[in-house]
């Protein structure tokens, strides 16, 4: 009862955000699909006539389709930078297999009798597509495009991960935040956009021809009237265009303290921190919230500036555990603290380089490194039970469970298995309490601010000293969820604001303080 | 009238049409006759250009059809297809409208030809609202004829028009069609494989086996004067029928021994074929005389034909 009222309370307090999103997820939904049908109809048909190009075209819209979507809009950000552009490319891309395939399965379905007597008739070709062809392919032309409005929808989401908006910003925002209101309030309206689309283009599946062209009219007007409000009402740019991804816009340790600390006054873009460091390297982005120990700092020329406020709190990496799961496997705390204090940031800087830039597999860079600091040992012929862990979905992470599968193969005779990529703290922290994985590594910042949510009085408290965050959450973890911090790593992956080194030499910025000043400077 | 010359046609390896030569005269109807494979309807797909022949040449009223677009010459020729070919998405009205709207006739003109062509083929107003889905075969195909006949082209070509239909639905129709006035001025082509329906509908038959014509002749002269034995036995099954089909009253008169009674008299009309006086005198008793007379009478007849 409780969680509908906060959720209510949430959605009437953020309604205009909400708004906002819907539109943009609408305007970006249906400009792609309206794009895709204008490609994607006289491509069908062109494949119907040339049946020779119908594999390849048909092939050739597969394979994007099966691109996954984060990636294709990585691939979009060199092309066309961020914001509404590369994130309507990518959905049109997703939309074009089933109104291509469609079309054509349509037009090729007609009747070849109706067909002959059309021409028998005397009508030229374009009289036959206009006058027979269409009207008679249009039930499953149309089922095709329902099916493409309703993935467009869905994938629309991740368009938050390039700074398109739309409904991903709550939804991704709120697993990053351990905030189920925020997902509710994006995945639920986002859920019904779908629904809702799917009815009433069934409604025009079956509708006669006018009907049809009334509405195919009128979708096209408020697709430009939308396309125009949502991305050409973009502000004046301005001096500093920053990127942050969902999670970082929603927390004290991060958008919400740039503005109460430093009075840093950005309209940041939302972005997902998969592609935004690449955008800051091709200048589409000049300040990002990135990570302190991230490889690409060192492969795109980046420079973190200095928390000289020390808003950002500590984020010392460290396994955590069930206590019970210690008890159930004798000998594993001791193999898991083999790396306690042995990474410390840079060599994790450099581990993310070699996978990140370099491509090494996380397992090479785990094993080199393992094999350097003479912690490698060939793995046991393991006969004990399996301990599954788990890791989120960026690289560091990877690395840091491959070695932990190395060591636990090595040292004992457990078999180990790693359950990589679950995608936000709540995802893995629930995974963990559901014992679907035994443990996974993980920070204290994340542990403090987003599963513990002290009061701030107690986060100003604990926050400022690394060890103090490490014994708070270690106290409180153990009291309320029986779990257990192990011995920290050694680096510290805080939160970190970064510009383009020879950007910020130029301006002479190199703390948040003298980026706060450059910004309110008019 | 339509030539044909010397024309061909294969596909892949196997020759459909094989250097073919013909004429269809002006207000005759031509049947291609033959069993399914035997290039008939290849040969009538031609002469509208739905097929493009390899070789030779095809007129029409002394024109080469390739002088102009092939859409520009399928507006000046009828044609009805086996299976109708109505658009299921248009209703018999607009179906019917088909040609007159390519040819950017007037509302009115099209709307006062399409009544006047249902009354001709006996079909009730109310038809025209409705979609081809929800009429029988039989109405399909007057609406099927109804479509070709509109813009009242010089020429009809129909390819198995009746094939699809019931035996008491095709022979209604053949009555309907043989008696339309809509046909006197035109030059027709019909292809069947119908043996009966050929001697039933056609002026001149064109019986083509493999390619190429075998023979061609009015229907006595092909049933009477066979070039070969594939002519002969072609119609073995069914002759005795079809000899009684061929041969009208009229013609027979002359052998008779003594006219027809009165009452007989009354059922004929000008050109009834043996067969039908046959089927009318031999169902009633009073007729007996009558029909052992004509039977006789036909069989002299019958003795001169042969010879």
């Amino acid at each position: 009862m409780t969680q509908e009222q906060t959720l209510w309370q949430f959605i009437l307090a953020q309604h205009e955000k909400l708004l906002l999103q819907i539109g943009q997820h609408l305007g970006l939904t249906f400009l792609s699909l309206l794009l895709a049908i204008v490609i994607g109809i006289p491509l069908g048909v062109l494949i119907s006539r040339r049946q020779k190009l119908a594999a390849p075209v048909l092939g050739t819209a597969g394979v994007l389709q099966t691109v996954p979507s984060i990636a294709l809009l990585g691939f979009m950000i060199p092309m066309f930078g961020i914001g509404a552009a590369p994130a309507i490319i990518a959905l049109l891309i997703y939309a074009l297999l089933p109104i291509i395939r469609n079309t054509y399965t349509g037009i090729t379905g007609v009747d070849p009798v109706v067909i002959e007597a059309a021409t028998a008739l005397g009508m030229n070709k374009t009289q036959r597509l206009f006058k027979v062809e269409f009207p008679l392919a249009m039930p499953v032309i149309i089922a095709g495009i329902r099916t493409a409005a309703v993935i467009n929808v869905g994938v629309a989401t991740l368009a938050s991960f390039v700074a398109a908006g739309g409904l991903g910003e709550f939804i991704f925002g709120g697993i990053s935040l351990n905030n189920t209101n925020m997902i509710l309030a994006g995945a639920i309206p986002a859920a019904l956009l779908a629904v809702l689309l799917d009815l009433i283009i069934g409604y025009l599946q079956k509708s006669t021809l006018k009907t049809l062209k009334i509405a195919f009219y009128s979708v096209c007007g408020i697709v430009v009237a939308a396309a125009a409000y949502f991305i050409f009402s973009g502000q004046p740019e301005p001096k500093i265009i920053a990127g942050f991804t969902p999670e970082f816009m929603g927390r004290q340790d991060g958008d919400l303290g740039l503005r109460s600390v430093y009075g840093l006054q950005l309209k940041p873009l939302v972005v997902s921190d998969a592609i935004m460091y690449e955008a800051a390297y091709q200048g589409k982005l000049d300040l990002i919230s990135g990570y302190s120990t991230d490889g690409r700092i060192k492969a795109f020329d980046l420079v973190v500036l200095e928390d000289d406020k020390t808003i950002f709190p500590p984020y010392y990496a460290a396994p955590i555990i069930k206590t019970q799961t210690l008890k159930k496997f004798p000998g594993l705390e001791e193999t898991l603290n083999l790396l306690a204090g042995k990474i410390n940031d840079s060599i994790m800087t450099d581990l993310n380089y070699k996978t990140e830039l370099l491509k090494q597999t996380p397992e090479k860079a785990a094993k080199d490194f393992l094999v350097n600091q003479g912690l490698y040992k060939k793995a046991n012929q393991g006969n004990g039970e399996t301990i599954r862990i788990g890791s989120k979905i960026f690289g560091e992470q990877y690395i840091l469970a491959a070695m932990y599968k190395m060591l636990i193969e090595g040292y004992t005779n457990y078999n180990a298995a790693t359950k990589t990529g679950l995608g936000g703290t709540k995802i893995c922290f629930d995974a963990l309490m559901n014992d679907a994985i035994d443990f996974y590594p993980e920070y204290t910042g994340t542990g403090l601010l987003v599963l513990l949510k002290p009061s701030e009085q107690k986060i100003k408290e604990v926050s400022k000293d690394s060890r103090k965050t490490y014994e708070y959450v270690q106290k409180e973890f153990q009291k309320q969820y029986q779990l257990q911090w192990l011995k920290p790593i050694g680096f510290n992956n805080a939160y970190a604001l970064m510009m383009r080194k020879n950007q910020a030499k130029q301006l002479q910025i190199s703390t948040i303080s003298q980026l706060s000043d450059y910004c309110a400077k008019k | 009238m339509i030539r044909i010359e010397g024309v061909s046609k294969s596909f892949g390896s196997n020759k459909a049409v094989d250097t073919i030569s013909f004429e269809a005269n002006d207000k005759e109807i031509l049947v291609l006759l033959g069993i399914s494979g035997c290039g008939k309807t290849t040969t009538l797909k031609m002469i509208n250009r739905l097929i493009e022949p390899d070789s030779g040449n095809i007129f029409i009223n002394g024109n080469n059809i390739t002088d102009q677009k092939p859409e520009e010459l399928r507006k000046n020729i009828g044609f009805v297809m086996q299976h109708a070919g109505l658009f299921p998405h248009y209703t018999v009205a607009q179906n019917i409208a088909i040609v007159p709207n390519l040819l950017k006739w007037e509302k009115q003109k099209t709307q006062n030809r399409t009544v006047e062509l249902l009354e001709k083929l006996h079909l009730p107003e109310d038809l025209l609202k409705v979609y081809p889905n929800e009429l029988s075969g039989g109405q399909q195909q007057r609406i099927g004829i109804a479509r070709a006949l509109i813009a009242d082209t010089p020429v009809l070509l129909m390819d198995e028009p009746f094939g699809a239909l019931d035996n008491i639905t095709k022979s209604a129709i053949h009555n309907e069609f043989k008696n339309l006035d809509e046909l006197k001025n035109k030059t027709t082509i019909l292809v069947t494989h119908d043996v009966v329906e050929a001697f039933e509908l056609g002026h001149r038959i064109c019986l083509m086996d493999q390619g190429k014509v075998v023979q061609i002749g009015s229907p006595a002269e092909i049933l009477y004067h066979p070039v070969n034995d594939f002519v002969k036995d072609f119609f073995a099954s069914n002759r005795l029928m079809l000899e009684y089909k061929i041969a009208s009253v009229q013609s027979v008169e002359s052998f008779l021994k003594k006219p027809l009674s009165p009452q007989a008299q009354k059922q004929l009309t000008k050109n009834t074929a043996i067969w039908e006086m046959l089927q009318i005198l031999s169902t009633e008793k009073v007729y007996n005389e009558d029909y052992e007379a004509l039977l006789q009478a036909f069989n002299q007849y019958r003795k001169l034909q042969t010879v």
